[in-house]
């Protein structure tokens, strides 16, 4: 890991006449981390994404792409030629075939070098997404799968230092899914940074390393996907007798007990100084028979609801796939 | 880029059928007059009623049938599709992310479609000359003032209008950037310069805003008749050239102003 960020943004602001879609950001992506980004819809995600591009032009603050001040357009330049980037659906010139696409795009900017580099990676691109077979049909004929397959290969094909994927996993199969999953988490071992948005919890929470979560364009939570689970302070507990267990638990300090148990089993929340062990041996000297004993961990969702709140004080909650 | 612009060009069919209707354009001239014995009637387009005398008024009065109504009207279309064509296939945002700069972006679109155009001229003349020349033969124009011009002045000449035809639209095109750069629905934006010639036209007919017509851009669009008279009187030309030369760094000016400060949401 180098030193830097590779996406810092201090102070970052896009307001859309009274309302501020990104709102004071500070956020810093580290170089050769796996980043995921999460939040509701309308929450910023793509805004940001935007922004750090050069596509959208901030109301106020500053963005750095490995220390390049996007907002200045040669900057932007120099930072861009590092990037790959997959925003919200690929988009191709769909007359053309797949590997016409990457032709395309391989030839339409840049030094000589990088022009060459990039068209000399077709085919070990199209072979890593797994579209080599498919690579001479048009895309007019491709399956979103395959149109996404081919986004995130357009999005790899100059070796870039940083990718920056959009919700990149959709509209695949699970199948899919894992290879692209796999296929991220080996580029950030060989020392890429990678920020993906997804508004699948479980597959943030499975691949990445930290996870930033973006509600009405601010950060309400940053971390490892471990420690945004306050896990390991909620037990459920089998027990014979509840009543005799409920007033041994009353008289144990830090130990509270739900209202109502849970699959014929008590909830017992924990605080310092009980423990599982304590509350165990006190539950056991009491002559009361423990036959299970379980630690409940929160599901990230759950931490998700929590955090996002009333970001939808009047609509439905996301749909998945939208 | 540009080259990048030439691979897609020769990959649409869009592109053969608009060559296809340009050649149609004069072997369908060449056969009716060639067949009819006639070629028009008074109040025909420039040079129609003399193609039977010399093949080179083929190629001539296929300019004069294209150049009102849809040289402008290809004009629009192609610089309205350009930006705002990228933008709803959502290849725009991949383009500048590549990174291709947005000043050369907007150039290099109007310079393809500004060479489309040229392109579409070349097929013109080139089929009109062949077509002319076989049915009619190529001799001595006589010229609008009377004097006779030698087959090679006749042609220089004849290249000269082309061109001037071309840097004609040249303004109209500009005026698509602009709108091309605005919106992100190609239709909406192939209809503003359509729009704009169209009114400009109109109003070079009324009358009553007379005091306008030296500045509207389609004032000096038949300026290229000029070029057949001997001496050839430049001041209508030159005036056209210069209409047409403001109209361009002033909307061309404007898209590139617009289009680097826009927010690209497409």
């Amino acid at each position: 890991m180098t030193e830097g960020a590779a996406i810092r943004t201090s102070g970052l602001t896009k307001r859309y006449g009274e309302q501020a879609a990104v709102d004071r950001l500070d956020l810093a992506v580290p170089r050769g981390a796996l980043y995921g980004f999460l939040g509701p819809n309308g929450a910023g995600k793509t805004t940001l994404i935007r922004m750090a591009l050069g596509l959208v032009h901030p109301s106020a603050g500053d963005v750095e792409v490995f220390g390049e001040r996007v907002t200045d357009p040669v900057a932007r330049a120099r930072a861009l030629r590092q990037c790959g980037a997959l925003v919200e659906e690929p988009g191709f010139w769909k007359g053309l075939s797949g590997r016409r696409n990457l032709e395309c795009l391989a030839r339409s900017a840049g030094p000589r070098d990088d022009r060459e580099a990039r068209l000399g990676r077709i085919d070990d691109v199209l072979h890593l997404v797994g579209l080599a077979a498919a690579s001479g049909k048009r895309v007019k004929a491709y399956s979103q799968g395959m149109r996404q397959r081919l986004g995130i290969g357009a999005a790899l094909l100059g070796s870039p230092r940083l990718l920056v994927l959009d919700e990149p996993t959709n509209g695949l199969d699970p199948q899919g899914m894992r290879e692209i999953r796999l296929l991220l988490r080996r580029l950030s071992d060989e020392g890429t940074t990678v920020f993906v948005s997804s508004h699948l919890l479980w597959e943030v929470e499975a691949m990445c390393d930290t996870v930033g979560v973006l509600v009405r364009g601010r950060l309400v939570a940053e971390g490892p996907p471990s420690n945004l689970r306050p896990s390991g302070n909620r037990f459920r507990v089998q027990v014979d007798d509840q009543a005799a267990a409920r007033k041994v638990l009353a008289g144990l300090a830090g130990a509270s007990v739900d209202g109502e148990p849970s699959d014929g089993r008590l909830v017992v929340r924990l605080a310092a100084p009980a423990t599982a062990g304590s509350m165990n041996a006190a539950l056991v000297g009491a002559g009361v028979e423990v036959s299970e004993l379980v630690a409940e961990h929160e599901r990230l969702e759950d931490v998700f609801m929590e955090l996002v709140g009333d970001a939808h004080p009047d609509e439905a909650p996301p749909a998945e796939g939208a | 880029m540009f080259r990048v612009e030439w691979i897609r060009a020769l990959r649409r069919p869009r592109s053969y059928v608009l060559a296809g209707g340009l050649i149609a354009l004069s072997v369908l001239l060449v056969v009716s007059v060639k067949l009819s014995g006639r070629s028009a009637g008074p109040g025909a387009p420039a040079f129609l009623s003399q193609v039977l005398t010399n093949g080179f008024f083929v190629p001539l009065a296929s300019i004069a049938v294209l150049q009102p109504f849809f040289l402008p009207l290809g004009a629009g279309l192609l610089s309205g599709d350009s930006v705002a064509g990228e933008a709803s296939a959502g290849t725009l945002r991949y383009l500048l992310v590549r990174p291709v700069g947005r000043v050369r972006l907007v150039l290099v679109k109007y310079g393809f479609v500004m060479f489309s155009l040229a392109f579409g001229l070349v097929v013109l003349m080139v089929a009109g000359l062949i077509g002319g020349g076989l049915a009619f033969g190529l001799g001595p124009l006589p010229s609008l003032s009377g004097t006779s011009l030698s087959t090679a002045d006749a042609l220089v000449r004849t290249v000269l209008a082309a061109g001037y035809v071309l840097a004609g639209v040249s303004g109209i095109a500009a005026i698509g950037m602009l709108a091309s750069v605005l919106v992100d629905s190609p239709v909406g934006a192939a209809i503003v310069p359509v729009a704009v010639a169209i009114v400009s036209e109109i109003l070079d007919h009324l009358d009553s805003v007379h005091v306008i017509h030296p500045f509207l851009i389609t004032h000096q669009w038949l300026a290229f008749v000029d070029l057949f008279r001997s001496p050839v009187p430049t001041t209508d030309v030159v005036l056209g050239l210069l209409t047409f030369g403001v109209y361009t760094v002033v909307f061309l000016g404007l898209a590139l102003w617009a289009f680097v400060r826009r927010d690209v949401a497409s």
